[in-house]
């Protein structure tokens, strides 16, 4: 098949970007949106000119480093899936498509469509773990764990911190993101003497990045690729009154 | 042995306590010098990679008080392809009560290895074993449970007990979290220094010590050198050699690479891992292959039309009697769970036969009808529903109506840099662990070892032997002015310079690919000496044409990711001629390598255990002609008596 890309094009942070449109001939339909670029890429470079760098790395839908706006969407159009795992047999022949970086105050272009989402590793370390120094572990049967909360927990923990919750969102906001992790956690036993200073040290953490506030608008579960839900942010939202409640 | 390498001294000494093997590790243990804990902080220790190995080493080394710098390519520690590992981690817990034990698990990772591997090390795997699940356990990992509260197993290739924990197919995801969570706790606490998108390009050597190395910061193009008492290499495997693989592109050899040009020898990177159940390639715009679990193979059945003239009519169509089950029926013991290496090498001989089914013939069905029909579809898809909609999204087939198609692909290597027992490479002060070192798996690694040996590694060997080396510290501050600094600094602009002069005619990628050719065909699931002479031949001479055509745009000061790719793309030439070369000097089959001279008459691997029972650890060619050369580690088989690893 046949198509156009309209690709936004930024040579680094401090220039103004613009979209370039490119053909691309004779793509399989079998192949990835990810390999489109790559074949695109290929020709760029044997014709002199920059190729288009984005991020990528597992392209197994896992490692949450691709990251596109594909026609207005994050991840473009297939529900649940990465830009990775998005192949072209979703395309039409003269197809012109749209590709853009994520777009949020707290993740800045670095070039073309790679954005810096260090954010995100920053409300990590603000409270998104457990701490259990290593050799401090009790025997792992000293605590059983309900099936159905730990099963609740992985769901929230499938999170591949991609951003693209970030990227949908009109205020920018990293909050499902934060709340699949304090899910995750807080359904844990383990996850319960640190369960109120976490919530609040991860938000307060999402505020100083920059990240905007939660309106449930639910934008960022439409295109989660791991499906996190929305009913979390309630969730991370009960647990943040309750925290706070306790504090004062 | 005459064109190809130069023989030299064996080596004797690997560091290892002698004794009872089940006290080994306790001893080595007591025995190593500790470091005052208000002495850690002055003690600065580089670890480069944050997968399992590096993330959970650096978390460790952290939380004991040294101060830690952690470097990794991706744009955040929590992107380390360990992450995509998928079917599980053993664990000799015993939890079902099935004869399970430390010993067990010893046992089948030395068998399972082909008598490749160290008793030492591998019993001291399967000792740690125990305290990796209580530590995942306690930082929250949402391991698969049972109604009662505990945690499940399931069984995997090459063994019959079932010791494997999971958390559902993304067991690889969830470990890594715990690691990356620990990890970013420690940077929080300012205890670990974190360098995202930077790639170490060189290793530091002083007065014969591992010193530090030479980074890019991947968005400036800025080169930095960095100093500490001693390095940790967790880069990872090198399966990328072969363009295709289920590595994640940007998996390779570089760091490892460069130690080795500096000294560190490599051992058996012949060793390679070719997983039987991957998607088939779908055509030439492939750039990875992507893997299904072999926890699959729990499940579902291996098969391919009996006759040729039925491989292009749909499945459904081929009945029951004309099916040929071929792992039941050559392997009746272990059926669809033989070991990885036996797995690839049966589909490869059907397909061979004219057998195989897809395009090009290059693929066999792994079919679940009969588990949905016994289990239920909902019990198929609460196990491996994401491993499903992974396949169906790739292929656009849905495996709940029609098999599977699967065929091998590279998948892991278990050769790697040199290291004794306390994971310390030939350079003293430069340790190495996880997927990066060649210790633990012999020939042949068993599935769910890989994230065992990570985490053991990471989480409980390494902090005890770095203890013990940065015991003899703190060593001499060195500066950046000093001439064995300033040398390595300079090869790295220079090679970055070359680079970006060459200005040729032929991309990075096309390269690449076409090494990767090279490889699959002479140096993959079989090997011939025929074929790797001729392979060395390619190799050199498509090596010699991408110094002079490559084609590399833009500048080092930016973003560049052809020029990353270039730089890799360059060690992957080096590695590939040295695999061939320890494939053609091995002259037996082994786990991972077979070589089609040796083998049984009805077509097994044929080990040669009085010439061959040894590590190959190679020291780097040095200078434009030279040859590699070769010393040796004698294996030594105390307990597990090497024997012909049979599944029949």
């Amino acid at each position: 098949m046949d198509i156009k890309v309209r690709v936004w094009r930024q040579t680094d942070p401090d220039t103004a970007g613009k979209m370039v449109t490119y053909g691309v001939k004779d793509i399989s339909p079998d192949a990835s949106f990810l390999e489109m670029l790559d074949v695109l890429n290929e020709s760029l470079i044997l014709d002199g000119d920059d190729p288009i760098a984005f991020d990528h790395d597992c392209r197994e839908g896992i490692c949450g480093a691709c990251s596109m706006v594909i026609d207005g969407v994050a991840h473009g159009p297939e529900k649940a899936t990465t830009t990775c795992q998005l192949h072209m047999r979703h395309f039409k022949d003269g197809d012109v498509i749209d590709v853009e970086p994520w777009r949020a105050a707290a993740f800045p272009v670095i070039k073309d469509l790679v954005v810096d989402r260090s954010a995100f590793d920053d409300i990590i370390a603000a409270g998104g773990y457990i701490t259990a120094p290593t050799g401090a572990a009790p025997e792992a049967h000293a605590t059983p764990v309900p099936k159905v909360d730990a099963d609740l927990a992985f769901e929230a923990a499938t999170c591949i911190g991609c951003g693209a919750c970030v990227a949908a969102c009109p205020n920018g906001s990293a909050m499902l993101f934060t709340a699949a992790k304090v899910a995750h956690l807080g359904l844990m036993p383990q996850g319960q003497p640190e369960r109120d200073t976490r919530v609040i040290d991860m938000l307060q953490a999402q505020d100083d990045a920059g990240f905007g506030g939660c309106t449930n608008m639910g934008e960022c579960t439409q295109v989660c690729p791991k499906g996190i839900p929305l009913t979390l942010i309630g969730r991370l939202n009960a647990d943040y009154r309750q925290a706070v409640r306790k504090k004062f | 042995m005459g064109d190809f390498w130069n023989d030299g001294d064996p080596i004797v000494d690997t560091a290892a306590p002698e004794g009872p093997i089940e006290t080994r590790w306790e001893r080595r243990k007591f025995n190593a010098k500790l470091v005052n804990p208000a002495n850690r902080r002055k003690l600065t220790v580089i670890v480069v990679g944050t997968g399992l190995a590096g993330g959970s080493a650096a978390a460790t080394l952290a939380e004991a008080g040294y101060h830690v710098k952690s470097y990794c390519y991706q744009d955040s520690p929590r992107r380390a392809h360990s992450i995509a590992a998928q079917g599980g981690i053993n664990a000799a817990k015993n939890y079902r009560n099935d004869g399970d034990s430390i010993y067990r698990l010893f046992y089948d990772t030395v068998k399972g290895g082909d008598f490749r591997a160290r008793e030492s090390n591998v019993y001291r795997l399967a000792t740690v074993s125990v305290n990796i699940i209580d530590q995942c356990v306690a930082q929250g990992v949402p391991f698969a449970r049972e109604y009662g509260g505990l945690l499940d197993n399931r069984s995997f290739g090459g063994t019959q007990v079932s010791r494997t924990f999971y958390a559902r197919g993304q067991t690889g995801q969830q470990l890594l979290l715990g690691a990356y969570q620990a990890m970013e706790r420690q940077i929080g606490l300012g205890n670990i220094e974190m360098n995202a998108r930077h790639e170490m390009l060189e290793l530091i050597i002083v007065e014969g010590k591992a010193r530090g190395i030479v980074v890019r910061d991947m968005v400036t193009g800025e080169i930095t050198t960095e100093m500490a008492d001693a390095v940790v290499l967790a880069s990872g495997g090198y399966g990328n050699v072969f363009f295709l693989s289920t590595n994640a592109k940007g998996c390779n050899v570089t760091a490892s690479w460069r130690a080795h040009r500096k000294g560190a020898l490599f051992a058996n990177p012949c060793y390679t891992q070719i997983h039987p159940t991957c998607i088939p390639e779908s055509g030439t715009h492939q750039s990875k292959l992507t893997l299904m679990s072999e926890s699959l193979r729990n499940d579902g059945r291996v098969w391919v039309p009996k006759r040729a003239e039925d491989c292009q009519k749909p499945a459904a169509e081929i009945a029951e009697e004309d099916r040929d089950y071929y792992l039941e029926r050559i392997y009746p013991s272990f059926g669809n769970l033989v070991p990885r290496d036996i797995a690839s090498r049966a589909a490869k001989n059907v397909c061979d036969e004219g057998r195989g089914v897809g395009p090009g013939g290059l693929g066999v069905y792994l079919d679940f009808a009969d588990a949905i029909k016994r289990l239920g579809q909902k019990a198929v898809e609460a196990k491996y529903g994401n491993l499903f909609e992974m396949y169906q999204r790739i292929t656009g087939e849905d495996p709940y109506q029609v098999p599977m198609r699967i065929y091998p692909a590279v998948h892991y290597t278990m050769g790697g840099l040199w290291v004794d027992y306390d994971l310390q490479s030939t350079v003293p002060g430069l340790f190495v662990v996880g997927e990066a070192n060649f210790s633990d798996h012999g020939a042949n690694r068993l599935g769910a070892s890989a994230l065992m040996q990570g985490l053991g590694d990471g989480y409980f060997v390494l902090p005890t032997t770095l203890g013990n080396y940065l015991a003899n510290g703190p060593f001499e501050k060195i500066s950046e002015d000093h001439a064995s600094v300033k040398e390595a600094r300079e090869q790295v602009e220079g090679r970055i310079k070359r680079l970006l002069e060459i200005d040729g005619d032929r991309t990075v990628d096309s390269f690449h690919r076409e090494l990767g050719h090279i490889m699959w065909e002479y140096c993959g699931m079989e090997r011939t000496e025929e074929g790797l002479t001729k392979a060395i031949g390619l190799i050199r001479s498509l090596h010699e044409e991408f110094w002079q055509r490559v084609k590399v745009p833009g500048t080092g000061e930016q973003l560049n990711q052809n020029l990353e790719k270039a730089g890799r793309v360059a060690d992957f030439f080096e590695l590939a001629e040295l695999m061939c070369i320890d494939a053609l000097h091995r002259r037996e089959s082994c786990g991972g390598h077979f070589r089609g001279e040796s083998q049984t008459p009805d077509g097994e691997a044929l080990r040669h255990d009085d010439e061959f029972s040894y590590v190959a650890a190679w020291e780097y060619a040095t200078g434009e002609s030279a040859k590699p050369t070769l010393h040796k580690e004698q294996l030594e088989f105390e307990y597990v008596h090497p024997s012909t690893r049979s599944y029949k």
